[in-house]
């Protein structure tokens, strides 16, 4: 009989936190400048150059930490961890291995037997990114940009706790909303502000001990990291089955082949030197600056739903929609507060903007109208400035370029015409031109309003309100 | 000598150290390694539980910046000293990831 | 009395006085610098054009009543591991033969806020690792005193031309000796301040936790001064310390009365040369006859301070010098196959024979199964130096011993012999791993005539108590004849 054997994953997830600046020097970290323009000789590895650090890193780390209810470490330190790599403009990162920031955590998800179970944290510590290596498609070289170095990261090392892709993903998920929420990042997984590396191992179902395990990188989605659990679970299975042995090893996943490689070198010695680093001292966590991290948690999503539940008259469904992304809520919130109209704000978020964002594949922290605008638009439809039909078209192209609708509206000139005048001129002509169906109106035939009404608001381009036009027509005939 | 260096042990911190020793080298890298751990292997004399390693000399402590962007663009001079460079950046032989 | 034999301080105030000007004084510098610096090799660098340049500026701005301090138009030398933006650093190896950095060091740049002139670099052995500026990847510097011996190290270039006369004064770097021990063997005063005193920023690290940027003068009234310029709490480094006592030119004070003098017994045993410990001896008695307290204590754990050291400095090096890889600056070798070959070349061609037996013990002290038998234990030991220093500052105001067992031995002597050699260091490695002020001033010759030096070690942060014993032996020791009129 073949033998059962169940997967055992523990994730070493990558953070890149939302500062201003770097973590050890006043180098910015917006995105998308040209290479080594935001650089300084420390960030660059310069002789003589030392670090100091953000203050703004620890109070994140220690956010994310009481957040995913860590243990947070009093005396905290950083080591060097050494080897070298052209990204690696030291040749060392500093990182924290002794006295991490943060330790025994976890969170709780959901399993899709519908139950819930908790993914234990065995520690966070914060870190420094590398520069970006780019190969140079003329030349038998590399370029190196150190922009990105420097740029502060938490690492996140979950417990072996985990037996499915689901399960990781759902950790994932949750680890991505905790920390959206906290404003400590944008937790990007296609732009790598989030960045998960899988330790796998399998055992035989009722065994007591781990199998050996090896770490899988470069996992930038959702489906990426599915299908390399998917593969490397069936690559060792299928080791174990004919008899050879899983080797401790670091492999990379390549997507579009499906498949893993190990990242082998006689050079890669993987014996990291780790020492306390003298260039940077002790951090003593106080009370008074813990507490003071604490009243500045944010609300998270639970008590957020039972708030908006005991606020706003808006279906449970809306809800948890809407309070599944920070952004979202946020958009709701500010919209809400401007129009005081949580319904109409709902209401807009839950069809129009998800039916876009499907359209236009795009993803809910990339939404770029801003609530402002979204309240004016509510606005202009109260007051019967536009009609819906108008506002629907306003509305994606707010979606897209996030444009002022009042301007917007101004401008293309496609507010409702409200001058009785001129509505009653176009319906007299309306009238004039339709015999039959004024004839089959007056003959009982109801609906041919509607083709009157049709036709009015064709002659005046749409910018009229419908209701309006009915009634008046009816007046007319 | 009571620390024998192995040709492996050179061979394995060279790797660390990014050192390309000579075998002449080498043979004085054993020797002088050898000599001085024995020498070093002097501090095994002192007892030393519940001594707690000290790294800083003074409690010195929570040392930050405040997270306020203080360098401009200075690719220019980061790129002085550049051994070989291309299109503002270092140029190294071909890595792969 | 001719500007060449002035101190600093006296040279500013005869500026200040308009008796002469700062561009004077650097032509006569580098006067002297082009006659006699053949014979010595204290200079890497020397900045002819960058130096007059600079004494004419300063010049105008004494004249114009804007730079009024007590250094202000004199010429400096500084050792060639503090980078200077524009000119040429090179740690005195050939990996950064061609290195000129973008930014200056902060103590440096403290310096020139002062109105230094910055005559050049001087020599050092490679990246600071050695006693004898011998490991140089330069040439060797050569004793003023007597130039079949070496000046000491590694901040021997920095002595050296002190002694010369090459310069007023120069700037040092001391990670386990490296002022004192070369300002002993040159006849020159030397000061390692408490570790944080002065910024490390722009400092090529050697062992970051034990480097300290401190002067070597002619006298102590300058070393104070100096000192003073110098010392100031960076937010660019994190180890530097806020101290609101950097004052040290009020401790210039002719009186020991009372002072609480500890000598060691475990500095005058065996090594130590007759010479040296009758000199030494001396100058207790010689404080004690102005009033001061003296006693002999055991301090301990003294013949563990040297692995202790080796152990803290290679493992602290072998990870600063990582960054010499031959990508972003410095020295890249010619012929390589791939990115490691690359690395490995670059680095075993441009690092000297020294600097790699220290990464390699290094790298290996850090590697996995050694790290807590061979770095935590030196940690930990470290801990127990520190606490029997406490212990004497419990009784003592000021430790008072040789600063090296010889005088300057003779060129070509020590390299041969690693481990002989770090013994030379005994008394004076204790004080960085402690992060302790030290200073060294001459207290006498020996028969040859080579200068003998006197170490006087404080409590953290007591340089103050230093320079007040100092400046009263200096006081009734009367002045030291400098190398330059011995030699010419």
């Amino acid at each position: 009989m073949a033998k059962e054997y169940e997967t055992v994953i523990g994730l070493e997830v990558h953070v890149e936190l939302a500062t201003k600046t770097k973590i050890f020097c006043g180098c910015s970290t917006a995105f998308g400048a040209q290479p080594n323009t935001q650089t300084c000789p420390v960030c660059t590895g310069m002789p003589g150059s030392l670090p100091v650090l953000n203050k703004q890193v620890l109070e994140y780390a220690i956010a994310v930490g009481l957040a995913t209810n860590c243990d947070i470490t009093r005396y905290a330190k950083f080591d060097r961890k050494n080897y070298f790599y052209p990204d690696n403009p030291q040749n060392y990162q500093i990182s924290q291995l002794y006295l991490p920031i943060c330790r025994n955590g976890g969170v709780e998800i959901e399993t899709q037997e519908g139950g819930v179970k908790t993914v234990g944290i065995h520690e966070i510590h914060m870190e420094e990114d590398a520069g970006k290596l780019i190969h140079d498609e003329w030349e038998d070289c590399s370029l190196v940009d150190y922009n990105r170095s420097g740029v502060p990261l938490i690492e996140i090392v979950s417990e072996p706790d985990m037996r499915s892709a689901e399960e990781v993903i759902a950790y994932l998920e949750k680890l991505r909303l905790i920390i959206q929420y906290l404003g400590a990042s944008d937790c990007k997984l296609q732009e790598g502000s989030m960045r998960a590396d899988v330790n796998l191992s399998v055992r035989e179902v009722g065994a007591k001990e781990f199998g050996t395990r090896t770490e899988m990188k470069n996992l930038n989605s959702f489906k990426a990291i599915s299908r390399a659990i998917a593969g490397e679970t069936e690559r060792q299975i299928d080791l174990l089955e004919s008899g050879e042995k899983v080797v401790q090893e670091t492999r990379r996943w390549d997507d579009t082949k499906g498949e893993s490689y190990a990242m082998r070198s006689k050079e890669d010695a993987q014996d990291y030197r780790y020492f306390p680093d003298p260039d940077l001292v002790p951090i003593l966590v106080s009370d008074e600056m813990l507490a003071d991290i604490k009243a500045r948690q944010p609300e998270f999503r639970t008590e957020k739903m039972k708030r908006y539940k005991e606020e706003f008259d808006i279906p449970d469904y809306d809800i948890e929609i809407i309070t599944g992304s920070k952004h979202m809520a946020d958009l709701f919130e500010a919209a809400t507060a401007i129009c005081k109209q949580p319904k109409k704000v709902s209401n807009w978020l839950m069809v129009e903007t998800l039916r876009l964002m499907k359209e236009k594949e795009v993803e809910v922290e990339d939404l770029r109208f801003s609530p402002e605008n979204l309240a004016k638009l509510i606005a202009l439809t109260d007051c019967k400035a536009i009609n819906s039909s108008v506002a629907k078209e306003v509305f994606e192209v707010m979606f897209d370029e996030n444009v002022d609708p009042e301007q917007y509206v101004e401008e293309k000139g496609l507010k409702t015409v409200n001058d009785e005048g001129t509505l009653r001129k176009t319906i007299e002509e309306v009238i004039a031109a339709n015999p039959q169906s004024v004839d089959d109106y007056h003959n009982g035939k109801e609906k041919a309003i509607g083709f009157l009404v049709g036709q009015t608001m064709k002659a005046m381009k749409g910018k009229a309100d419908p209701a309006m036009v009915n009634q008046m027509l009816k007046e007319l005939l | 000598m009571a620390n024998i260096i192995s040709d492996e042990t050179i061979e394995y911190v060279g790797i660390l150290a990014k050192l390309e020793l000579s075998d002449e080298e080498k043979e004085q890298a054993k020797s002088d390694m050898g000599r001085m751990l024995d020498y070093i292997d002097k501090l095994g004399e002192l007892d030393t539980t519940d001594v707690e390693p000290m790294s800083h000399v003074f409690p010195v402590q929570n040392v930050f910046r405040e997270d306020v962007v203080t360098n401009a663009d200075t690719r220019e001079q980061l790129l002085t000293n550049a051994p070989e460079q291309k299109n503002g950046m270092f140029m190294v032989p071909k890595t792969f990831d | 009395m001719s500007i060449m034999d002035m101190t600093a301080v006296e040279l500013a105030a005869a500026i200040k006085a308009g008796k002469t000007t700062a561009v004077e004084a650097t032509e006569a510098m580098l006067a002297r610098i082009e006659e006699k610096d053949k014979n010595y090799n204290c200079y890497v660098t020397v900045d002819k054009k960058g130096a007059l340049a600079q004494a004419k500026e300063i010049q105008t701005k004494i004249e114009a009543g804007e730079l009024t301090g007590p250094l202000a138009g004199v010429p400096v030398a500084i050792k060639d591991n503090m980078c200077t933006e524009g000119l040429l650093t090179t740690c005195s190896s050939k990996i950064l033969h061609n290195f000129v950095p973008t930014y200056t060091a902060e103590a440096v740049l403290n310096l020139q806020r002062a109105g230094a002139v910055i005559l050049g670099k001087t020599n050092m052995d490679e990246f600071a690792m050695g006693s004898t500026t011998e490991t140089s990847a330069y040439g060797v510097t050569k004793n003023p005193w007597n130039t079949e011996h070496v000046p000491g190290g590694s901040s021997g270039g920095s002595a050296a031309a002190v002694a010369a006369n090459e310069c007023y004064y120069a700037l040092g770097s001391d990670t386990g000796g490296s002022i004192r021990q070369p300002a002993s063997y040159c006849g020159t005063v030397g000061m390692k301040p408490t570790y944080g005193t002065v910024s490390r920023y722009g400092l090529i690290a050697y062992g970051s936790s034990l480097d300290q940027i401190g002067p070597l003068t002619k006298d102590v009234t300058d070393c104070a001064t100096v000192l003073e310029m110098i010392a100031s709490h960076d937010e660019k480094d994190s180890t530097s310390v806020e101290r609101q006592d950097t004052d040290f030119t009020s401790a210039l004070i002719d009186d020991v009365q009372g002072m609480r003098i500890g000598i060691p017994s475990d500095y005058f045993g065996e090594g130590l040369d007759e010479e040296v410990k009758a000199a030494v001896l001396k100058v207790a008695e010689q404080l004690e006859q102005k009033g001061a307290v003296v006693e002999n204590f055991d301090l301990s754990l003294v013949e563990y301070a040297i692995p202790t050291y080796y152990t803290i400095a290679a493992a602290e090096a072998s990870s600063n010098l990582e960054r010499f890889d031959g990508i972003k600056y410095g020295y890249r070798t010619q012929d390589y196959a791939g990115l490691h070959n690359m690395y490995k070349k670059s680095r075993s061609e441009g690092f000297g024979e020294e600097v790699k037996r220290r990464i390699m013990l290094g790298s290996f002290v850090l590697s996995s199964g050694y790290y807590d038998a061979y770095y935590l234990k030196a940690l930990r030991v470290k801990a127990l130096i520190k606490k029997a220093f406490d212990e004497a500052f419990s009784k003592y105001d000021v430790i008072l011993g040789p600063v090296a067992p010889t005088t300057a031995p003779k060129l070509g002597s020590s390299l041969a012999d690693p481990i002989k050699m770090y013994l030379g260091d005994i008394y004076t490695i204790a004080v960085n791993l402690a992060g302790l002020p030290g200073i060294s001033l001459p207290c006498g010759a020996d028969k040859n005539g080579l200068p003998i030096g006197l170490q006087l070690i404080g409590d953290c942060f007591q340089e103050k108590k230093l320079i007040q014993t100092a400046y009263t032996y200096e006081k009734v020791r009367g002045a030291f004849p400098a190398a330059s009129k011995e030699v010419g």
